[in-house]
């Protein structure tokens, strides 16, 4: 199983961060697992993405083409990664920033009010949280309980003084899970 | 084995030059290996060793000249313009037998280029940057792994040859992240009794590359050459994946060689026979694999990041025994998957 996906928005909305997160929860079920960021002259104009690749065989490109999950965090990002995605793949949209609708109807598409989310957690930093729940969600690509130690890894010396942070990032998570559910029902 | 850890590939380098026992870095910041300097400048004093952001390029590549006369392991990085800035001493270098680490993470050119990653630095890497009858041993890594592990072997191949060696990487595997396996620190270090460190009890060690009587010159370059006779017999790398039974081999280094095997892999599946030829090593080359093959495949697809270099030796090792086709994009635009699969297609006539 090879899970291949694209992550993008503006720069400060931890994007990259969050790749990086999922990318580690891969390596906590010793899976295989590439992260790479775009870093061209679009990253100084504001703009950030990551491709993340997880899977049982051996990676080989690791820069994703035909994304089976693609995150919009913005309208920039909407744009220039829709048409990428695969046929019959999921494509996660940030409703609350983002006001044209899904242009594709051979792809999964969840229009999510993830600025909303946050506002609603008081904390406009967990934003790139939300955002890993939905993610999480949609793909299934790990386990929960590895998202988790990635945190722990990632976040541990920081947040050790702060246990109320590492508990709102874990809200925020199942924040994100919870408004994929409800989008994928409704 | 220990836990792997998620590294980039610039990381991973510097990580494995520390390991690999280097204590005197040299460089200047270019994107996209700015990371490789960024870890030297915070672990170096950990490690009791010297970062040092020079003025220059070329003046980066002057002090690694002057710390590998003292017998140290020094290394510089840069990336593509910077590299091109560095030839003269990279020649100076190979006529003084000096043993160090040029890593270029290579971007899209020529000039100033794009800061994208590209392949296009590998006439300039194998066929001489700089003047004169020299070689570069280069190295070619594909993955985040190999960007630590071939930095460590490097070392080693340049003490043990005394000649510079090269890590010709690029900003896609330099940026990237993998798992990687961190081995041990290097403990045991090679005798340099050649080290220009002091001479009291002993003749004095000369460094010196400028030879006015061309008889001196020409015995000089003699050596050279029995050098790099010695190096192409001992350090050919290379790997082939599904050639066995191949109707058509794709020839890749560097991330090339990662799109390579994911084509290969989708072309098996549909059942046509597709095999990889990773060169490790760009010098030596693996010449005679490819001749070897060349005797029984229907064809090879040279697939570059450039608008062709590598194709060139490959059409070399062959010698019209077999043909030689060639997929590539240039100026730090990533080769797209599909295309190269039509390409597949095409050349087996399905």
């Amino acid at each position: 199983m090879m899970h291949e996906m694209i992550f993008a928005g503006f720069g400060g909305q931890g994007i990259m961060l969050m790749g990086q997160l999922l990318a580690q929860a891969g390596l906590e079920e010793k899976r295989n697992v590439s992260w790479i960021p775009s870093y061209g002259p679009e990253m100084r104009g504001g703009a950030a993405n990551c491709s993340v690749v997880i899977s049982d065989e051996v990676i080989g490109a690791p820069v994703v083409q035909k994304p089976q999950l693609a995150l919009a965090m913005n309208l920039q990002s909407k744009e220039k990664f829709e048409e990428m995605v695969a046929p019959g793949g999921q494509f996660i949209i940030n409703g609350s920033i983002v006001p044209d609708p899904p242009r594709r109807a051979d792809v999964r598409n969840y229009v999510l009010p993830l600025n909303e989310l946050a506002a609603g957690l008081k904390s406009a930093k967990v934003l790139n949280m939300i955002a890993l729940g939905a993610v999480f969600e949609a793909s299934q690509a790990v386990a929960e309980e590895s998202v988790y130690k990635a945190m722990d890894f990632m976040f541990g010396k920081k947040l050790a003084s702060r246990p109320d942070l590492a508990e709102l990032n874990r809200k925020a998570f199942q924040a994100g899970r919870e408004a994929l559910k409800k989008a994928a029902q409704g | 084995m220990s836990e792997k850890i998620l590294l980039k590939g610039n990381e991973a380098c510097a990580m494995g030059a520390i390991l690999a026992g280097c204590r005197h870095y040299f460089g200047y910041p270019i994107t996209p290996q700015t990371e490789i300097p960024e870890y030297f400048a915070k672990h170096m004093p950990e490690a009791g060793g010297v970062f040092l952001q020079a003025e220059s390029e070329i003046a980066a590549i002057s002090m690694v000249y002057g710390a590998a006369a003292t017998g140290r392991r020094a290394m510089t990085s840069s990336s593509s313009p910077g590299i091109s800035l560095k030839q003269e001493t990279i020649s100076t270098l190979s006529a003084g037998d000096l043993p160090c680490l040029i890593v270029n993470v290579a971007r899209g050119g020529p000039g100033l280029g794009c800061i994208q990653g590209a392949q296009s630095d590998y006439f300039q890497s194998v066929k001489g940057g700089g003047h004169g009858d020299y070689r570069l041993l280069t190295l070619a890594p594909n993955s985040v792994q190999e960007m630590m592990d071939l930095t460590i072997l490097g070392f080693e191949l340049a003490d043990k040859h005394r000649n510079p060696v090269l890590i010709l990487s690029d900003g896609v595997v330099g940026q990237m992240m993998e798992p990687v396996s961190v081995p041990e620190p290097v403990t045991s270090f090679p005798e340099k009794p050649w080290a220009a460190v002091g001479a009291k009890g002993r003749p004095k060690n000369i460094i010196n590359t400028l030879h006015l009587n061309a008889a001196v010159c020409e015995e000089r370059n003699r050596e050279l050459q029995a050098k790099y006779k010695r190096i192409a017999d001992a350090e050919l790398r290379y790997e082939e994946i599904d050639t066995q039974d191949a109707d058509l081999v794709l020839v890749a280094y560097g991330i090339s060689s990662r799109i390579a095997l994911t084509v290969k892999n989708r072309a098996r599946a549909e059942g046509l026979k597709v095999g990889v030829l990773r060169p490790i090593t760009l010098w030596p080359f693996p010449t005679e694999a490819l001749r070897r093959l060349a005797e029984r495949v229907k064809g090879f697809l040279a697939i570059e990041q450039s608008a062709g270099q590598m194709v060139e030796d490959v059409r070399l090792a062959v010698e019209g025994r077999a043909p030689v086709a060639f997929h590539g994009r240039s100026g730090g635009v990533m080769i797209q998957l599909d295309d190269v699969e039509a390409d597949v297609r095409k050349l087996l006539g399905r």
